[in-house]
């Protein structure tokens, strides 16, 4: 029986991560899961949030754009707008991030920057909750 | 007649520009390696959407989306692509020339690039918005133009929304090329990378059985839009490399262009300092004589 899942992360500019690890907790549409090893083949879609993934002693933490997942026996494929380690995120640009795309949402805007401002505000959101997170 | 010294200083000029064409090719030719390769790197992401929605395809067999509806056309989008900067040869006036068949009264355009954006002014058409794209297109921007251009075609502003770009045939050919974007007629597969034929999805070999949560209908619905946008983001990247690799020959025919002209006027200003010389033995001659 297989002791590991393959996690493998992949956006349109990169494949951000690929490793074994032994158990995933991420959010889909329908709550939060804990994915072990031998899981039920699932397709679901993915809510912008973070990805905790436990190998060994380690714990590696990623912040995630929305996207989908699908879950074989013993793999975990990601599909997503962004993907990034909790320690490449930088807190500070985050935030400003942040600020700005809420800034941008609470002027009149026109929809496809509103669009693309939510997006934006989404993706610093899950960068800064994934960052405070392995702080404390 | 001009002069030795006015020859010199047009070779010097020559010359000058000679070395900057030169520069602008070797940068158009590794900007074009970038597109490529970023076109290249999203072949993972492309064979798992491929993967979840050959799966959710084939369990679906009547499905309704909204950006799936075929109107009659009244109103036409197209998403202009064309590029920021000129001196990349006959590119841009290839596809505008193609953006002006097109009918001005049932025709909007979404401009992505300056010289499209120019054009559509120039020309006085009707322009529902500009998008930029930098050198190596991100994600994020082929996004905010897929994203308008789906909600153009939902609020039913467009009934139908096609692209057109620079595809990328080979370094030296490059094509204008009009793409349908919406509304999606069948579920394909995605592609990445350059100058790839796309494939339509064959139902029929069922590789695992799949739960979906919360249905496939949710998931296939969501997954729609994000394939338009990696589509979008391909093509991108796709005019990106047309464009470079079009620069590319530019600047190398301008420099051996200028390579030729240096040849030609050392030509003429040797023959020039060659009559110089011997008009001047001659009158040196002429002088002994006179005074011998």
């Amino acid at each position: 029986m297989a002791a590991t899942l393959k996690l493998e992360i992949v956006t349109p500019e990169a494949k951000t991560y690929s490793d074994d690890v032994e158990m995933v907790t991420l959010t889909g549409i329908e709550g939060e899961m804990g994915i072990y090893p031998q899981h039920m083949p699932l397709m679901t879609q993915l809510v912008a949030g973070e990805i905790i993934a436990r190998k060994g002693a380690e714990v590696i933490y990623l912040a995630v754009g929305d996207g989908f997942v699908q879950i074989t026996g013993d793999r975990v494929a990601i599909l997503t707008d962004m993907a990034i380690l909790a320690e490449n995120i930088d807190e500070a640009k985050a935030e400003e991030a942040r600020q700005r795309a809420e800034s941008r949402l609470t002027e009149k805007i026109t929809e496809s920057e509103a669009a693309a401002a939510g997006a934006a505000l989404a993706h610093s959101l899950a960068q800064l909750k994934v960052k405070r997170r392995t702080h404390k | 007649m001009p002069s030795t010294r006015d020859i010199r200083r047009r070779i010097k000029s020559v010359k000058n520009t000679a070395q900057i064409t030169k520069a602008m090719q070797m940068v158009a030719a590794a900007k074009m390696r970038r597109a490529q390769s970023a076109a290249l790197v999203g072949r993972p992401y492309a064979e798992l959407m491929n993967a979840i929605l050959t799966e959710a395809v084939q369990r679906i067999t009547a499905f309704e989306h909204p950006l799936m509806t075929a109107r009659p056309i009244k109103k036409r989008a197209i998403i202009l692509v064309s590029t920021d900067r000129g001196l990349c040869g006959g590119l841009n006036s290839n596809l505008l020339r193609e953006a002006g068949k097109l009918d001005k009264n049932t025709t909007v355009f979404v401009a992505a690039g300056k010289k499209g954006a120019q054009f559509v002014a120039r020309t006085k058409r009707q322009l529902a918005a500009e998008f930029n794209y930098k050198d190596t297109p991100t994600f994020a921007e082929a996004r905010a133009i897929s994203q308008f251009a789906q909600e153009l075609f939902l609020k039913g502003e467009a009934d139908a929304v096609d692209i057109l770009y620079t595809k990328f045939v080979s370094t030296l050919v490059q094509q204008p090329k009009l793409v349908p974007f919406l509304p999606v007629g069948k579920i394909q597969a995605v592609q990445a990378g350059i100058g790839d034929k796309t494939e339509e999805l064959k139902p029929g070999v069922r590789t695992d059985t799949f739960e979906f949560e919360a249905d496939e209908e949710s998931v296939l619905g969501a997954l729609l839009p994000h394939s338009l946008n990696f589509q979008m983001h391909q093509i991108l990247l796709e005019a990106k490399a047309s464009e470079q690799s079009a620069r590319m020959v530019a600047m190398k025919n301008a420099t051996d262009n200028a390579k030729q002209l240096i040849k030609d006027l050392t030509l003429e200003y040797n023959k020039l300092r060659q009559a110089n010389i011997t008009k001047e033995l001659l009158e040196i001659a002429s002088a002994q004589m006179a005074v011998g």
